[in-house]
């Protein structure tokens, strides 16, 4: 049926788009955290076995920036916790057990449940798919472009220079654009929005994000 | 064992296990109502608050820089429907350009 190949080739499309653009992002993260002090082994490492951007940069800004490794790691792990949040999410659509949760837990970011979430209008087979491939995807040219990143951190420039940092957040609100689909998810953005802005000078770095947790939390209670 | 290595086994060990406890945590506690919509709200919550915190923090910073100009484009290359790679290409060379020119 031409309705289902089309389905499966959107989302396909939409795992590589991101697997691409967010991968490429691991130049930066393989540069700065052997700018940081970490060998080029141990940049690889965190991508192959943390593989979570976001705690990635944590444990290496902390602790490049002359922080203790319990701080470090306590900042990562906060970061960390909202994939055990999306983890509670994606569950009970994978219904995987055995060594298929093992690997679908390795692959539980922002990116494959953002994207496995945004293809909620085409069926629950798709949002499987959007999940393993963008999972699989990101960890791929994550791996590749750390390794790249911090071989060439020399090298390389300020990836500033080449709009990545703009490009990360323009692919995250890509990612949330489509779930703004009423009044009351509009708010909860843009209160989202409001609460990390107005925490980010008063808290460590991490904490404004999951802060945000107990507004979704308060949304959903009261939710008819 | 250096603090670096220190960092690194921690936290990957550390995130593994939070990953691998949100996929173990019994199904009965995600069929109640309540559970449901709070967990369809939870990505709407962080995820605009990453963009917030990586459009306008540096740590514990906030500032107006290039990226803001960046991801401005972004927003209006969503409100045109402009497709995804189009939204992160259009919001990657605005900032490159901002970064160089500003």
């Amino acid at each position: 049926m031409p309705v289902v190949s089309d389905t499966t080739n959107s989302t396909l499309r939409d795992s590589f788009s991101v697997s691409l653009t967010v991968g490429t992002y691991g130049i930066a993260f393989g540069a700065a955290s052997v700018a940081s002090g970490f060998s080029v082994l141990q940049s690889c490492l965190l991508s192959l076995l943390t593989f979570s951007g976001a705690s990635q940069f944590a444990v290496i800004g902390v602790i490049g920036a002359g922080g203790s490794a319990l701080s470090g790691i306590a900042t990562a792990s906060l970061l960390g916790f909202r994939n055990g949040l999306y983890g509670v999410r994606m569950a009970p659509i994978l219904k995987v057990k055995g060594i298929k949760r093992l690997l679908a837990a390795h692959i539980t970011i922002d990116e494959s449940t953002g994207v496995a979430l945004m293809q909620e209008p085409r069926g629950e087979n798709a949002i499987r798919l959007g999940f393993w491939a963008t999972g699989w995807g990101v960890f791929l040219f994550w791996n590749i472009f750390t390794l790249a990143g911090a071989l060439g951190a020399q090298a390389m420039g300020n990836p500033a220079a080449w709009g990545l940092d703009a490009a990360v957040p323009a692919a995250f609100l890509g990612l949330v654009w489509p779930r703004l689909d009423s009044p009351r998810t509009r708010i909860l953005s843009v209160s989202a929005i409001a609460c990390a802005i107005a925490f980010t000078p008063y808290l460590p770095a991490g904490l404004p994000i999951i802060a945000t947790t107990f507004l979704a939390l308060a949304f959903g209670l009261t939710q008819k | 064992m250096s603090v670096t290595w220190w960092g690194v086994i921690g936290t990957s060990v550390i995130a593994f296990a939070l990953k691998y406890l949100g996929h173990s945590i019994p199904e009965k506690f995600l069929t109640q109502p309540k559970v449901q919509k709070v967990n369809a709200l939870i990505p709407v919550a962080l995820l605009s608050a990453l963009v917030a915190v990586q459009t306008f923090a540096d740590k514990s910073r906030l500032l107006l820089d290039h990226r803001s100009g960046g991801v401005g484009v972004a927003v209006i290359a969503l409100l045109l429907r402009a497709p995804f790679p189009m939204v992160v290409i259009s919001s990657a060379l605005t900032s490159a350009f901002l970064y160089h020119f500003i």
